[in-house]
């Protein structure tokens, strides 16, 4: 955990693991998107989708109704955002997989993800309501409450990113702490019972917190909103 | 009895046992989960054909549940790694 990020003295800049980790997620992901891309461009539409068309169509399709199920049919427009947010989430959580530190257990990447979040809950709240209804929202049940409910809404950002950076990385310190464990023990036994621990802390873990992530930007927003 | 110990050292054993109380903030959140849950397994015993939203609606709760956990589990992972007594 080092706080310099300059080294004045010999103009070198550090950039930790994780944000390396985080751009082989990006360009994964692109890579991804640009040949699904081709491929849709190619296809037929009015004929049935094959190979990983059909996937995809699939994938779309339940988000599309998540979205609609949970916000409303009018905020069908975030769809892609939280289609977005879910697979670079998931994606990132299972790196641990592949023997690299996932991006998420740097507390810079959900904290700028809740941060969207939060800059699009007060968007969407003073679009809906106008200033003067939003203002009058922290005054509420009484005027004395104010601080009480600003501290409220800043809390909200904070609690969703320390939940997802607190699960992965409790999974990733976890996880370090069986290797140690074991192969202290005895390194023949490492391949046979780190593979459980992996299906929990990263898997199982991983993709309910992308999940939970999701949902509770969705909640958020269209709770500001009505 | 504390002669030969640094400052350093005893402030880095205090973090370390204030880690250790910070998390037993995990009790609440494991109780909370697990009343949820058996609540959620009586829905879903009445009324099967409501599982996916049940679980759904569970999964979130839980998650907003465990809060005071992770609010714990940072102020444990702050004292152990981030060392801010020390100066």
């Amino acid at each position: 955990m080092g706080f310099e990020i300059i080294n004045k003295a010999t103009n070198e800049v550090f950039i930790s693991r994780t944000i390396i980790n985080s751009f082989i997620v990006v360009i994964l992901l692109s890579i991804f998107v640009f040949y699904v891309n081709s491929k849709l461009k190619k296809a037929d539409p009015h004929k049935k989708p094959t190979g990983i068309l059909n996937i995809i169509e699939i994938l779309v399709g339940s988000l599309n109704n998540l979205v609609n199920t949970t916000m409303g049919y009018k905020f069908k427009s975030f769809a892609p955002y939280i289609g977005t947010l879910a697979m670079y989430l998931a994606v990132s959580n299972l790196f641990g997989l592949l023997g690299f530190k996932p991006p998420t257990a740097d507390y810079s990447v959900p904290f700028s993800l809740a941060i969207l979040t939060f800059i699009l809950t007060q968007y969407h709240g003073v679009k809906s309501k106008g200033l003067g209804g939003y203002i009058k929202g922290f005054l509420e049940p009484v005027w004395f409450l104010f601080p009480l409910n600003v501290i409220g809404e800043i809390a909200n950002p904070v609690s969703l990113s320390f939940r997802l950076f607190g699960n992965i990385i409790s999974g990733v310190i976890i996880m370090t702490l069986i290797y140690g464990a074991l192969g202290a023990i005895t390194p023949i036994i490492v391949p046979v019972i780190a593979p459980v621990f992996h299906s929990y802390f990263d898997i199982f873990a991983g993709l309910i917190q992308t999940f939970i992530f999701m949902m509770l930007t969705m909640v958020f927003i269209s709770m500001a909103t009505d | 009895m504390l002669e030969g110990i640094t400052s350093e050292a005893f402030i880095l054993g205090c973090s370390a046992i204030g880690a250790g109380l910070a998390a037993i903030a995990g009790i609440g959140p494991g109780i909370g989960q697990g009343y949820a849950a058996g609540k959620a397994a009586e829905g879903v015993g009445r009324q099967p054909e409501a599982q996916g939203d049940i679980i759904r609606t569970m999964i979130l709760g839980q998650a907003v549940a465990e809060t005071t956990g992770i609010y714990g589990l940072v102020i444990a992972m702050i004292l152990l790694f981030v060392k801010p007594l020390i100066g």
